[in-house]
């Protein structure tokens, strides 16, 4: 398993987002996230890029465990990147 | 200033006058509540609380909730992306409560809701399909008609294609 901090993308008032913190934190796995809708002007054009490279899109939550990339709160995905 | 239970009495009123109903999971629905209020203030109108706004109210008019991917997601789904909205199947938890997809065009997201002349229907552009209730003549321009009526709350069923050509 990669032993890189999970980074997680997510918006302050989106219900998937709290969902996927409260899993990670319940797993006792730390973990950074970025609420993108906090951030302004440049840093946020470059951070909305780098989810578009990520995935394609800029939906929330992005999970990145290592080189997985997890568009959306899918518990069993999450889990088996993270070796649960 | 408006408080996050004001506000939903008026959505209440309005979803139960055309036949909605809201997640029935108390805290998420608080959740959910709470994002869409915080948008309307720090926005100043309610985008959807699970995508990322640009600010810009024209950018944005599709995601102000509800959205205009709601009905397709609630028929397709149960659900609209952010579960505020939901029907009796998932309720049932007979509709997966995974992630569902994005209907809006990644395209939206980079550029913004599209200008009206840009539309379906504007100009010498493809016509959108229009629908209308044959109980009390309301007119939608969209790719179904809704489940209920807005105006006389008659079933789909009562809605037929009118020509506009």
């Amino acid at each position: 398993m990669n032993k890189a901090r999970p980074m997680l993308y997510t918006l302050s008032t989106c219900v998937h987002c709290k969902a996927t913190k409260r899993f990670f934190k319940s797993q006792g796995i730390i973990y950074d996230f970025i609420d993108v809708d906090k951030l302004e002007g440049r840093e946020k054009e470059d951070v909305r890029s780098e989810m578009i490279r990520l995935s394609g899109t800029v939906r929330f939550p992005t999970i990145v465990i290592g080189d997985t990339v997890i568009v959306g709160f899918y518990e069993d995905k999450i889990r088996a990147a993270l070796g649960l | 200033m408006r408080t996050v239970e004001g506000m939903f009495e008026e959505m209440k009123k309005i979803a139960e006058e055309e036949g909605y109903q809201f997640n029935p999971v108390q805290e998420d629905l608080d959740d959910i509540l709470q994002g869409l209020w915080d948008n309307m203030h720090r926005y100043g109108y309610g985008s959807c609380p699970c995508r990322i706004a640009s600010g810009v109210i024209a950018d944005d008019m599709d995601i102000i909730c509800p959205c205009n991917y709601r009905d397709a997601d609630l028929v397709e789904y149960g659900c609209c992306l952010c579960t505020l909205y939901v029907d009796d199947d998932w309720i049932a938890g007979k509709k997966t409560h995974d992630p569902i997809p994005e209907r809006r065009p990644q395209e939206y997201f980079e550029k913004g809701y599209p200008g009206i002349m840009e539309q379906k229907g504007a100009g010498d552009k493809d016509m959108a399909e229009v629908y209308r209730c044959t109980v009390c003549g309301y007119l939608c321009a969209r790719e179904e008609p809704p489940d209920l009526c807005p105006i006389c709350r008659a079933k789909k069923e009562r809605f037929e294609k009118f020509g506009m050509k």
